[in-house]
This record gives structure tokens, C-alpha cells and sequence, in this order.
């Protein structure tokens, strides 16, 4: 630890400075001298110490004045000063201007040792927590978010402005964008990132349900609460609530989260007592809710309370130099996870991924990188180990369940439609492909 | 380390064999030749009245300018309480990857403690010291080994704990510093 540690002796007398520097040097330190004040204040200027080891009485400049010009300089240096016994008072001042500590002239061999190294444990707990500080908050990010297309770099940038202060917001755009990623980022960049971030997919809940996950509900409220339980915006306390999907949700639950958002209180489903929380609320959408507005099937109200910012994230085909390196990112995750050695891609592959379309944007690229290494050589992925590199035909005015019921209409009858095959090829399971089958009424054609 | 020849220099009265024993055990563990000789050095000229001791700084650049052929390393021995201006007292100090270095046995004694004279245990701890000293002057860092010799002693109890054997980094340290 101590050979990382720079310490700055600030003496005039000689005799002191080379007995510390010598005690110092023994210890693993990194030393360094000065004889007076105006020495020491021109190495910091040119070079930072962790610790400045410095006597109070000094011809000159003295050690108090030195010592704010350092803190004044950088605040993080660690100043220890050294009196003769007379002089306490002026320490104690020193310590009331900032200090670390100080210790008298002579010093007990033990005290000196003692006061360094614990300084010297201070400095490294606090790199080590700063670097930790990083380290969570890069993870939490924006990592996944890749993009240097000036659209994206928008996001970026209204997210940075968005994040520090408490307002909602409402992150649109089409499906497969990332807007969940952007709310994350959002949230992890904002003064709540200690606090929760809690998802509730509103698209994924029943009318009844979705009101018992957003507001919890007491024992016996209905058929099957057999306990307390609480709401997502109760666990949301001091943090962010991710409202996915919000255009999907009833005109009843609107009323209520309308009132939520007013009062930031509520009541559990069966309860009688006021509950309140400290949230902040982002939603996503990939509806034109002003447009529902209009079409009188979402809340005026309610979508000027949530719609204070709003972030459009731009589809994928109109990013188009984002793809090489959302594609290399995700070669890297994918092979990193699957224990395999770093692909490449073939130029005709790569040309072919930048002039797609991609209606399932980012999501669906990340699928077809994935499925490419999964299928592939294992060295580049090639035209033929992309789906459109085969006989699938997308265009830009497709859905997304119109290319999903073609391209399994083309794996079923590729195996003829046997079930089991074709869900393995489809990586799902056999009734989740029955359900497809079913959902896009698909048939084998034959009688 | 066998290019060394470090001789101890000895200021006032030692036991007969006292040093000449510590010379032996210090050849074993640098793996060199150890003199010893008696020097007649005026101690009063580094005695500090108002501290009631010796400055071992001084006497430690008076060890560092004397001319002995023959020597790598002068490691001056003493029986009188050292002092630096920083600290209350030192067992011993030397010269970072220098040549010298200087001991001293007074705070070593057990009689400093209120407890019964024990030459033996004043051996063992002057041995230590010794080659404490002499492992700063070849670059050694202190050591944070529990039993290496030059891991750092406040007290003599300290030193008590310790064995007289560098431990396999400090080794490796001093080989590496010595090609």
C-alpha cells in the first residue's frame, strides 16, 4: 500500500527533513523535501502528493498559511502538521482550518507511524470507493446504450439533462429501440440511483392485476391475497418507477394514476390507510399517445402530467451508422457469454445488415448476431448465417407479426411441418409454437 | 552478496564474544565477510544536553565519512541512547541503499523495562537490530512478514517477535537489487 502513497516533507530544518525522509524511505514511501513554504507550494504545483508532512514555524511563509494555499490548490491532499509542544494552539487552529491531524516534535516513533498509515488507509479507501462508485455506475449506464449517430447522441444528451432533476418522462419510440435501456440510464444518472428502479410492463397485466402490482393490496382483499403484499410504487420509495407500455393501460387505472401522480399517495387494494411514496415516474410507449388523446382513449390530463420531457428514440433504419458497432457489441456479449472466440463478419454480411430495414430495430439485429453465432463457423458470421441472407423477404412496411408469421411458415414448411424440429429451429417450445400457429391462423396449405 | 565485506564498528565496551558472534551470525545471513574493530569516537560531541542524548543522525554521517578500506557497508555499534530530531528514540538507523548504518543496545536491555538483565535475550535483539540496519543499506523496504527481520519494531517487544532471518521476499529483493 505505502509504496503508492507520495508523501511532501515541508521542514527547514535540515536535520528533520532527512531523519523523516529517511524514516519515511524505510517504510516504502514515496518522498520528497522542501525547506520552506514557497518551495513546497512550487513541486505541488508540478506534481500532487498524497500527504504533506509540515511544520508550523517556518521563516517566511509559515506552515498554516502553506497549508491553505494547499488545501486551496487541491482539496483531496492529506496535511499533517508538525509543532514543538509550545505551539499546540496553533495546531488546534490548523486542524480547524482543515488539517488531517498534527503530531509534536519529538514524536514517539509509534504515533508518527501510526498517524501516516492510517491517513495513508484513508487515501486508499477513498480511491478504492471512488473507483467502486465508477465502476456501479458505469455498469449501470450506459454501456448497452451504443450509438455515436447523431440521433443517438441526442438521447444521450437529453438524457444527461433529464437525469438530475425529477420530472417525467416518456421515452417513445418503436418497438425494439431501447427504451428500457434509457430509462435505466436515466434513473442510474439521476440523484435516485442509490434507490430502486422498479419495472412494471403494463401491457403484461390484466385491468385488476395491474392495479393490485401498482398499489399492493391487504390480505383478503380478493380470492388468493392471502398475505400483505406492496405495490410497485411503494417499492419505489426514493427512487424511479418504469411504467412500460403505459398506452395499454384502462381508462380506470389512468384515473387512479392520475391521482397517484397528484398526491403521491395511494391506497393498497383493500386497505383503508393513505400510503405515501417518494417516486419519480418514466414511462414508455411506442403508441403516438398524443394522438390517443385526440382519439379520446388516454387521458389528456394525464399525458401532460407525464409527458414533461420526452425522449424519441429513432428507429434503427434511420441510424444507420450505428449498425458495425451495435453489431460488434453484440458479437462481443454474445461471444463472451457463449465461451466462444471473437467472430468476424463477412463484407457482403455487413453490407447487406446496413441496407436492411430492421422493423424490429435494435432488438431484432441483436437476435439475428446472436442466431448468426449460434449457426455459424465460428470464425465470421456470412451472408448465408443471416436470415435475410436467405429467402425471407422483409420490407420496410411490414409489422413485426407479419414477418414473425412468415418466417415460421417458412421453418414449418422447411421440416414439414414437424412440430418438434421447428421449434427447435425456432428456439421456442412446441406450444408456444402452437400458440403461433394458432395466432396467425397458419396452415400447412395441403387438404 | 559475497562482492560485501561489512565491518562493525564498536564504540565502548561490549562483552567479550559478544560481537564477534553477532559477526558470525550477520556473514551467515548476507552470505559475507563480517570484521569487527573498536573505535575511540569523542561521544560528547553528538550528546544533546537538553534531550539527555545522542544524536544518531550525527553519528550516523560520522560513520558514513569514515575511511575504512576494505569495507562495503560500516555499521557503527553503540551502547548510549540515540535519538533523531523527529523521534523520542531509535534503536538504530542506516542509509537506504547506502553504506552505512548505526545501532545501539541501550534501549535493547531489559533493565530499561524494570525487568531482570537478560544477556542472552540482549543478544538476540541486538543481533536483529543489526541486521535490521544492514538490510535498509542493501534497499530493503520494511517487510510486512509477521517474523521477517525487517519488518518494522517500535517497541522491543516488537523486535522480540521477530525472527533474526530475512524472509524469502526481502531475499529475493536484495538478489535482485545486487545483479
Amino acid at each position: 500500500m505505502s509504496k503508492n502513497i507520495s508523501i511532501l516533507i515541508v521542514d527547514d530544518e535540515e536535520s528533520v527533513r532527512d531523519s523523516l525522509y529517511n524514516w519515511f524511505i524505510e517504510d516504502g514511501y514515496r518522498v520528497e523535501c522542501a525547506g520552506n513554504a514557497k518551495e513546497a507550494l512550487s513541486i505541488i504545483e508540478s506534481r500532487e502528493f498524497d500527504i504533506v508532512l509540515a511544520d508550523i514555524k517556518m521563516p517566511g511563509m509559515d506552515g498554516l498559511e502553506m497549508h491553505r494555499r494547499i488545501k486551496a490548490q487541491n482539496k483531496e491532499t492529506i496535511v499533517i502538521v508538525m509543532t514543538a509542544f509550545a505551539s499546540v494552539d496553533t495546531a488546534v487552529q490548523a486542524l480547524k482550518d482543515g488539517a488531517y491531524d498534527y503530531i509534536t516534535k519529538p514524536f514517539d516513533p509509534d504515533d508518527l507511524s501510526h498517524l501516516v498509515r492510517n491517513a495513508a488507509k484513508q487515501i486508499t479507501l477513498k480511491a478504492e470507493n471512488e473507483a467502486l462508485r465508477n465502476k456501479m455506475n458505469e455498469l449501470e449506464n450506459v454501456e448497452d446504450i451504443v450509438g455515436k449517430s447523431e440521433g443517438m447522441l441526442k438521447v444521450l444528451k437529453e438524457v444527461k439533462s433529464v437525469a438530475q432533476s425529477n420530472s417525467s418522462v416518456i421515452i417513445s419510440g418503436e418497438s425494439g429501440t431501447g427504451k428500457e435501456l434509457i430509462a435505466r440510464a436515466i434513473h442510474f444518472n439521476s440523484p435516485r440511483r442509490y434507490f430502486p428502479l422498479v419495472s412494471v410492463h403494463c401491457g403484461a397485466l390484466t385491468e385488476s392485476l395491474l392495479e393490485s402490482e401498482l398499489f399492493g393490496h391487504e390480505k383478503g382483499a380478493f380470492t388468493g391475497a392471502m398475505y400483505n403484499r406492496k405495490g410497485r410504487f411503494e417499492m419505489a420509495d426514493g427512487g424511479t418507477i418504469f411504467l412500460d407500455e403505459i398506452a395499454t393501460i384502462s381508462a380506470k387505472t389512468q384515473v387512479e394514476l392520475l391521482r397517484v401522480l397528484e398526491s403521491k399517495s395511494f391506497i393498497r387494494v383493500g386497505g383503508n390507510k393513505e400510503i405515501s411514496s417518494d417516486f419519480r415516474v418514466i414511462c414508455a410507449t411506442n403508441k403516438d399517445l398524443k394522438k390517443m388523446v385526440e382519439n379520446g382513449t388516454f387521458r389528456e390530463d394525464l399525458f401532460y402530467r407525464l409527458n414533461v420531457v420526452n425522449i424519441n428514440i429513432p428507429p434503427l433504419r434511420e441510424r444507420v451508422e450505428d449498425i458495425p458497432m451495435l453489431m460488434n457489441h453484440f458479437i462481443i456479449k454474445y461471444c463472451t457469454a457463449m465461451s466462444r472466440d471473437m467472430v468476424t463478419i463477412e463484407p457482403a454480411a455487413l453490407k447487406r445488415l446496413e441496407e436492411f430495414e430492421f422493423p424490429g430495430n435494435v432488438r431484432e439485429l441483436e437476435n439475428m448476431i446472436e442466431r448468426a453465432i449460434v449457426i455459424g463457423n465460428g470464425k465470421e458470421i456470412r451472408l448465408a448465417d443471416l436470415p435475410m441472407g436467405k429467402d425471407i423477404i422483409y420490407s420496410s412496411v411490414e409489422s413485426l407479426d407479419d414477418l414473425e408469421k412468415k418466417y415460421i411458415l417458412q421453418i414449418l414448411n422447411k421440416y414439414d411441418w414437424n412440430i418438434t424440429r421447428s421449434a427447435k429451429a425456432l428456439k421456442v417450445d412446441r406450444v408456444t409454437l402452437y400458440n403461433k400457429i394458432k395466432k396467425y391462423d397458419l396452415s400447412t396449405g395441403k387438404s | 552478496m559475497d562482492k560485501h565485506n561489512i565491518i562493525l564498528i564498536a564504540h565502548g565496551q561490549f562483552e567479550s564474544g559478544f560481537l564477534s558472534e553477532i559477526a558470525e551470525e550477520v556473514a551467515l545471513e548476507y552470505n559475507c565477510s563480517v570484521a569487527v574493530q573498536e573505535s575511540q569516537l569523542d561521544l560528547m560531541n553528538f550528546y544533546e544536553p537538553t534531550r539527555r542524548q545522542y544524536d544518531g543522525y550525527k553519528l550516523l554521517k560520522e560513520i558514513d565519512g569514515m575511511n575504512i578500506a576494505g569495507y562495503t557497508k560500516k555499521i557503527g555499534l553503540f551502547r548510549v541512547d540515540l535519538f533523531i530530531p523527529i523521534l523520542t528514540y531509535i534503536f538504530g538507523q542506516a542509509f537506504f541503499k547506502g553504506n552505512s548504518g548505526i545501532a545501539s543496545l541501550y534501549r535493547l536491555k531489559n533493565e530499561q523495562y524494570g525487568m531482570k538483565p537478560d544477556q542472552d535475550l540482549l543478544f538476540h535483539r541486538f543481533r536483529k537490530v543489526i541486521i535490521h540496519e544492514i538490510g535498509h543499506t542493501f534497499g530493503l523496504i520494511h517487510c510486512h512478514v509477521p517474523n521477517c527481520v525487517m519488518r518494522s519494531s517500535t517497541y522491543v517487544e516488537d523486535i522480540d517477535q521477530k525472527r533474526h532471518h530475512l524472509c524469502c521476499n526481502c531475499r529475493s529483493i536484495i538478489a535482485v537489487n545486487e545483479e
